[in-house]
């Protein structure tokens, strides 16, 4: 057995295996279903990391451990699997994020309990996003896609908080309306471009076999659709903060960490790289959305008194810088927004993780109610600053990265672009900058300044247990490592997004 | 009942020539005959079994249906189509397929109806009969190829299923159901004869190859033929209940008996479908012009009412009613997109072929589940199934496969059948196929809202007080593990049906 060829497969597929064994270990022995789980999840992380060591990285933009065989061949759709240099950062997040949550969720499992179906549907999740990340054919990417779906419905519907059953029907409504309009989009490409769901085919058919502007435009918007619902992008983003303040703190984490990344994968993947022509009649309307996105996230987090909530709707503002480098569609941009992908990635995820464990000491995430957090809690106290700042953009942290290149390639996008609007969304951006540190330095504040509330007076707090050291210590190093380091991660991308720039170019130039 | 099949198109014969004897082929018609002699072997053993063990006629039916499947695999292994009655009665791979979805569709719903008759005081022996019975008429509308025998293949499959949704028989909601069933059937039927006595005006003809050769051009009949046609697929849009000739659907389903109801809802519309394939893409074919827009505004009013009726249900069983019509309305979406691009017909039929197959599977199985927890909760109500993970874990995550399934969601089978419509939509290509699309991808989201309801019921409410484990009887366990593998099956490895479903296909 060649594990070049079984590697990806593995990462994808064991979680699913390990989810099986989980639901066979009887009920009443959980330290057996937890020990299975997080082994299980830790074989995929191992594969990641051989997969990061026996990666060529001179090629990153060409697909490695590529399997092409068989799957639906009446519509020749196939198993067409592989990585490059986009979609391994995201793999490498996967296959960490979910160990972590898995290790965080030791002693800490939300009601109504139930270890075993929640690890379960752990595992489930992280078949379907390591899935969508290593898919090279359409079909086999919308149904990982939508795969993602089902056990993040259940994690917030059964153990999420008050509100869960509406914010759960609420989540998979709005991304199912989204990836129909995008599987309608694919079936044009389909139609249109040569009868054929593979990626990198269908680049070269889209530019060979002359499809009209027009219907490359109306195509784009159907994966526009369901890829801006993922993310979320501004209009779309509604479903957001009712996702994530009902969701359990794992649901949270993963659904900041990975989920979203599926939307902007898929943008950066897909609907650039096949309709460049798509992508630049819609660039500026994605940037547009994106600044709105980022002041008006950056507002809403001002506005909030739930702890959640606010960093739900900051994801909202971060995944708009993320958007408005993709939209130059520029290296420099999709550079960054990667890197953002990333570093969102583990800070909101951090940040998320926090909020679970504020959650689980105050029984509350009502801003208001907690305070003096370095007093009580120094530990947690001091990550929660930790995290808030690498939000905001702190240079020598991850978030940086993410952010500042993001706004510097709007100063100058791609040529067949409009350089004054997107200078415009350049400055947009950067005042948002403003207020991120603003909202996030008054969270911070509130939080772990000053004394505790009165009400708490004699009241015993834990601080940062082990288990939660061992979970947030991968990615409170992640953070500061790729904050001093993001050659690390450019080194990964960048090949891979100097082809599909260039590829766009050619497109768009011809 | 072949017989009179083959005396009605003597009859025809003998209008144009001298009369010639048909050949009758045994081998093709082999899983007619055992599915006759099974009818007739039924009813007699239920005559003279003891009381106490009636329950075997049950079992014996259900062998026998299978014994009727193994022709289709010698037919099939063999090859060749045959042809009888001067091609009104046509024996190739579409009917092979459709006859073994209607015999697994049969066999599903005896099984389903095993200990719900035992345990309900019904007459289990006629029960299987007539379920038998209507399997023979769906077998042979599979094979026909002529308006006689379409028409007498469907009076076959739908005067036992009269008979069996008013059995319960004390009960005035069944009664309804039969009588409501009853009438507008036969409205249909006579609406439908009154159509096809037109087409047979205009061209002459009974047998579909020789209307379709005709029916494109009839001069100044045109306008004749039109309403013909129009016609015919009203009739069948009541068996198949579409809207707006669906409103006998969920008081009928209601009030039959579940199993009965799950026939219906799968089997009886199926056999609508495949009467309406080979009308249209046989017979009226060249008139894209008169069907292409009926079925658009079916398709459109079928999906959409249905869907958004279904939201209000709080009956399980009347939402998986008009659920059933929306999951039609997605099927009649090929059948207007064909009339946009007659070249999509080869992927319309596969399409159609598909979502039968698959529908089938995972409409018995969410019914065979309603049975399995009525057994429990004795109601129908959707909030009856309030906390059933934490008491019935293993069934919760059965429903939950076939809810997802009929929502459309991967990697459950239901998704492929919706992925194969908007695949023939977009391959007709035109604005009305692709808006026609757009409004079925809306709809897709607006039916998964109801199926999530069902999905937080079970899922998210606590459980009543003193709620213990679902016995569920082994036939009944065979039927759900059935469909459910086969739904994953499928959803996973969709090739394990596009080897039929591709070569379902019919020739003019």
């Amino acid at each position: 057995m060649n594990l070049n060829d079984w590697a990806l497969s593995l990462i994808t597929f064991l979680p699913l295996v390990v989810a099986a064994l989980v639901i066979a270990v009887p009920k009443a022995d959980e330290d057996l279903q937890k020990l299975i789980a997080l082994v299980g999840s830790l074989i995929p992380l191992g594969l990641v990391v051989w997969v990061l060591a026996n990666f060529d990285y001179d090629r990153s933009g060409e697909l490695q451990f590529s399997v092409n065989r068989g799957w639906i061949d009446l519509i020749n759709s196939r198993f067409h699997i592989g990585i490059e240099g986009i979609g391994l950062p995201m793999l490498v997040l996967s296959c960490l994020i979910i160990p972590l949550c898995i290790v965080y969720s030791w002693n800490h499992f939300p009601d109504p309990h139930n270890p075993k179906a929640f690890l379960a549907l752990m595992l489930l999740l992280e078949t379907g996003m390591n899935g969508t990340f290593i898919s090279q054919d359409l079909i086999l990417f919308f149904v990982f896609f939508e795969l993602v779906l089902l056990p993040m419905y259940f994690m917030i519907g059964v153990w999420g908080g008050p509100n869960r059953q509406y914010a759960s029907l609420k989540f998979f409504l709005y991304t199912m309306f989204g990836s129909a309009f995008m599987l309608l989009g694919f079936l044009a490409l389909y139609f249109k471009a040569g009868r054929t769901f593979d990626i990198a085919q269908l680049m070269t058919n889209v530019e060979t076999a002359g499809i009209s502007t027009n219907t490359q435009r109306l195509i784009f918007a159907g994966l526009f659709l369901g890829f801006a619902i993922k993310v979320p992008m501004f209009p779309f983003h509604t479903w957001l903060p009712d996702a994530h303040t009902e969701a359990p703190t794992q649901g949270s984490v993963i659904l900041a960490a990975v989920l979203l990344k599926l939307g902007t994968y898929g943008f950066i993947k897909i609907a650039i790289p096949i309709l460049p022509e798509g992508a630049r009649f819609w660039a500026p309307v994605i940037g547009v959305l994106a600044a709105i996105g980022i002041l008006y996230g950056a507002l809403g987090c001002l506005a909030q008194t739930d702890f959640k909530r606010l960093i739900a709707f900051s994801s909202v503002a971060h995944m708009g810088y993320v958007m408005l480098g993709i939209s130059t569609l520029t290296t420099y941009g999709i550079n960054a927004a990667v890197f953002g992908m990333v570093a969102h990635g583990f800070i909101t995820g951090m940040l998320f993780f926090c909020a679970g464990s504020l959650k689980e000491r105050f029984h509350t995430l009502e801003i208001n109610r907690m305070g003096g957090l370095l007093k009580t809690m120094p530990k947690l106290g001091w990550v929660l600053g930790f995290a808030s700042m690498a939000s905001l953009g702190l240079p020598g942290l991850a978030g940086f990265w993410g952010e500042f290149p993001a706004i510097l390639s709007a100063y100058k996008p791609h040529p067949s672009l409009n350089e004054s609007l997107f200078r415009v969304f350049m400055v947009v951006a950067a005042v948002g900058t403003v207020f991120a540190a603003g909202y996030l330095l008054w969270l911070y504040q509130r939080t772990a300044f000053g004394e505790p509330k009165a009400e708490w007076a004699g009241h015993e707090f834990h601080d940062v247990s082990t288990e939660e050291w061992i979970a947030w210590a991968p990615m409170l190093i992640a953070i500061v490592v790729l904050g001093i380091f993001p050659a690390l991660l450019f080194g990964i991308t960048d090949g891979a997004v100097t082809n599909l720039v260039d590829h766009v170019t050619k497109v768009l130039g011809s | 009942m072949l017989g009179l099949v083959a005396g009605f198109t003597g009859l025809v014969e003998g209008a144009t020539g001298s009369f010639i004897s048909p050949k009758i082929d045994v081998h093709a018609l082999a899983p007619e005959i055992v599915l006759l002699v099974v009818a007739i072997a039924v009813l007699l053993i239920d005559l003279f079994i003891d009381e106490t063990r009636k329950f075997l006629v049950n079992t014996i039916a259900g062998f026998g249906v299978i014994a009727s499947a193994i022709p289709l695999v010698t037919l099939a292994l063999e090859g060749s189509d045959r042809s009888m009655f001067n091609g009104a009665y046509v024996v190739d791979d579409f009917s092979l397929v459709m006859k073994a979805v209607f015999i697994i569709a049969g066999y599903l719903t005896l099984l389903m109806s095993a200990n719900y008759l035992q345990e309900g005081d019904y007459h289990e022996g006629e029960f299987s009969f007539l379920i038998v019975c209507s399997l023979l008429g769906m077998v042979v509308m599979a094979s026909a190829r002529d308006l006689i025998t379409i028409f007498v293949a469907l009076e076959t499959l739908s005067i036992p299923a009269y008979l069996l949704a008013g059995w319960k028989k004390r009960n005035r909601k069944s009664n309804e159901a039969s009588v409501k069933y009853y009438l507008l059937g036969v409205i249909a039927s006579a609406v439908m004869l009154y159509g096809m006595s037109f087409i047979y005006g205009v061209t002459g003809e009974t047998v579909l190859v020789n209307i379709g050769a005709k029916i494109g051009d009839s001069g100044n009949a045109n306008g004749l033929t039109a309403v013909g046609i129009f016609l015919v697929i009203v009739g069948f849009a009541f068996k198949v209940s579409a809207v707006p000739f669906h409103q006998w659907a969920p008081d009928t389903y209601e009030g039959a008996p579940t199993p009965v109801t799950a026939f219906l809802s799968v089997a009886s519309k199926a056999a609508g479908f495949v009467a309406l394939m080979e009308l249209v893409f046989v017979a009226f074919f060249p008139r894209a012009d008169v069907y292409g827009p009926i079925f658009w505004v079916l398709a459109v009013l079928t999906m959409t009412v249905g869907n958004v009726v279904a939201l209000r249900q709080t009956n399980i069983v009347r939402m998986l009613a008009y659920s059933s019509v929306a999951q039609a309305g997605f099927i009649l979406v090929p059948f207007a997109a064909v009339a946009e691009k007659q070249e999509a017909a080869v992927t319309a039929q596969r399409s159609i072929v598909t979502y039968l197959i698959i529908y089938t599977l995972m409409n018995l199985g969410a019914f065979a589940m309603v049975i399995a927890v009525a057994r429990k909760t004795n109601s129908g109500e959707i909030d009856s199934y309030a906390g059933l993970f934490h008491y019935a874990p293993g069934l919760t995550v059965v429903m939950t496969i076939f809810l997802f399934s009929l929502a459309g969601i991967p990697p459950f089978g239901g998704w492929f059948a919706k992925f194969t419509v908007f695949n023939t939509a977009l391959d007709g290509g035109g604005p009305w196929s692709v808006s026609l699309a757009a409004i079925a991808a809306v709809n897709a989201v607006i039916g998964a809202t109801y199926y999530l309801k069902i999905m937080r019921e079970m899922w998210m409410k606590p459980s009543p007080d003193g709620s213990t484990r679902i016995i569920v009887p082994p036939s009944l366990q065979l039927a759900l593990g059935l469909c459910a593998v086969s739904v994953l099956a499928i959803g996973l490895f969709p090739g394990l049906i596009t080897q039929f479903s591709e070569v379902a296909r019919l020739f003019r």
